[in-house]
């Protein structure tokens, strides 16, 4: 039982991660209608960020925790002017064009930032090994379950922002603008709302959520490199598809589903099979619900 | 008010609008009537800045707004209520019409405003919290209206406001277009297929066939011209 409550913890830590990451997709297909591929790569720019940032921070802010939120918040903003960058070289002039286009833009952008990163110059292609942020203590919970300091700091930054992104979307006006141009965007600009910018602002949030989700993953997963974002960018876009793409509380939902699913599988079966349940999940769901598990029915090409 | 001048525009090859021209003064009720397909829908659109003009302009308050962003233009005062309602499903009502309302800071206009659109579709007022989506098509009408209305237009579009609508709720919107433009001053551009409803409030009027204006006149007239009752009036 303890080892079971065990497995639930690690996995939904590492669902936390998957969600703020699966948030950005699915933010940005509500309002542009298609998968930003390149998304995974943002949130290895930031783990990259955290990496660079952490030492030009800590001689201000000393160890602890100052240091490890400016750390979190540098990524953020750097990854959400990356996003806002990128939408408006590469995906803005294809607006109009089939979505298909722009799809491949973004596997194309994805491909820039990962093999980019690996030039010497840039990032370079070794593992780096990311800077321990906060102490790691273990507190043993009741019956010899325990939890680091680090998955703490991992559900209390991501629970938050969650949280702050619900009161942005459903609570501000340029939340409710999102949402508007989501369903409609004709209508949308017939209000007077500026869509370009409403875009833009989405990518910064999603992106940004994805910074965050990079700091959170290296300091769990300490190596970094300029490949990082392949899987776990997949494996959040597995999580939102599950949740049902488009859907903000869907995609929270598929992430903890999914890091959970994958801690079970390495903890009960093998460690081989961790990848495999989560793109197996993504067959299934594909075949018996496609709108998701939050989504709501109708077909779109992606 | 608003003055289109030799308006053309296509989609690829087909000429939807073939240099069209028509003036609205301010204060009045303007009608354009045709049928389905006349490009009606085509003039507000691109009016509003929603599709290109290949050529001619569109002046508004004397100033040039041919092919200017859709939010420059609302924010100059020309709102439109769409063709087909347009209203954001997932939205509760009074959510549509705080988007109606986005350019504008004014919280006390804007509840003020808000309480006009009630006062004239009390209905609105009683689904204010409910999805628009889940409204009836009369409904979503009245939405679609109060909404344009939020934003204090001066020139107020409409975009065929009877479609798909009961016919009692028609009547009722359109007594209620006309006290807009009685109460408020407003002046309204109306594209109607419903030439008996729209020759009734208008005061002027311009038909629209396939993509050129062949007739206007006072509204009365026109709605005792012989051509115009045999084509729209059905008589």
């Amino acid at each position: 039982m303890s080892e079971f409550l065990q497995q639930v913890i690690n996995g939904l830590s590492l669902g936390a991660i998957y969600a703020l990451i699966a948030l950005g997709y699915t933010m940005i297909y509500g309002v542009l209608r298609f998968i930003n591929f390149a998304h995974g790569d943002v949130f290895m720019v930031g783990a990259y960020i955290g990496f660079y940032a952490f030492p030009k921070l800590q001689p201000l802010l000393g160890d602890g925790y100052g240091t490890a939120v400016a750390v979190l918040l540098a990524a953020m903003i750097g990854c959400g002017l990356l996003g806002v960058t990128i939408e408006r070289l590469a995906y803005r002039p294809l607006r109009s064009r089939p979505k298909l286009t722009v799809l491949i833009t973004a596997i194309g952008i994805s491909l820039f930032l990962e093999y980019t990163g690996q030039l010497p110059v840039v990032f370079g292609a070794d593992y780096k090994t990311f800077p321990t942020l906060i102490p790691e203590t273990t507190y043993t919970l009741f019956g010899g379950v325990s939890i680091g300091s680090t998955q703490i700091l991992v559900f209390v930054v991501a629970l938050a922002l969650m949280a702050a992104l619900r009161v942005v979307v459903l609570r501000t006006k340029i939340g409710t603008a999102m949402r508007a141009v989501s369903m409609n965007m004709n209508a949308a600009s017939l209000m007077g709302i500026n869509i370009n910018r409403v875009i833009s602002f989405t990518f910064f949030l999603g992106s940004s959520l994805a910074g965050a989700g990079a700091v959170l993953y290296a300091i769990s997963y300490p190596k970094i490199n300029p490949l990082m974002g392949i899987l776990p960018g997949l494996k959040a876009f597995v999580a939102a598809v599950l949740g049902g793409i488009g859907n903000i509380a869907g995609a929270t939902l598929g992430g903890f589903l999914i890091g959970t699913a994958e801690t079970m599988t390495a903890g009960y079966i093998s460690p081989s099979y961790r990848d495999a349940i989560v793109f197996g999940i993504l067959i299934l769901i594909l075949i018996l619900k496609p709108s998701g598990l939050l989504g709501k029915g109708g077909a779109e090409k992606v | 008010m608003l003055s289109v001048q030799n308006l053309h525009v296509s989609y690829g090859a087909i000429a939807a609008l073939k240099g069209i021209s028509f003036n609205v003064p301010a204060g009045t009720v303007v009608t354009l009537i045709g049928a389905n397909g006349a490009g009606k829908t085509t003039t507000l659109r691109t009016i509003s800045g929603l599709v290109k003009a290949s050529s001619g302009n569109v002046m508004f308050q004397d100033t040039d707004i041919t092919n200017r962003p859709s939010h420059e233009i609302v924010k100059r005062g020309l709102c439109q209520s769409p063709e087909g309602r347009m209203i954001f499903p997932g939205l509760t009502v009074r959510e549509n019409l705080m988007m109606g309302a986005y350019l504008r800071n004014d919280r006390k206009g804007i509840e003020q405003d808000m309480e006009y659109g009630f006062s004239i579709f009390p209905r609105l007022k009683e689904r204010m919290k409910q999805a628009g989506g889940t409204l009836s098509g009369g409904e979503q009408q009245m939405l679609a209206i109060a909404r344009a209305l939020m934003s204090k237009p001066k020139l107020l579009l409409l975009d065929e406001p009877s479609l798909g609508i009961a016919p009692l709720l028609v009547k009722l919107i359109f007594e209620k277009i006309t006290e807009i433009n009685r109460d408020l001053g407003m002046t309204i551009l109306l594209v109607e297929q419903n030439a008996h409803m729209a020759l009734n409030v208008a005061s002027y009027a311009y038909v629209l066939e396939t993509g050129e204006i062949t007739l206007e006149g006072p509204a009365k007239d026109l709605a005792s011209n012989e051509e115009v009752q045999k084509a729209y009036l059905g008589m």
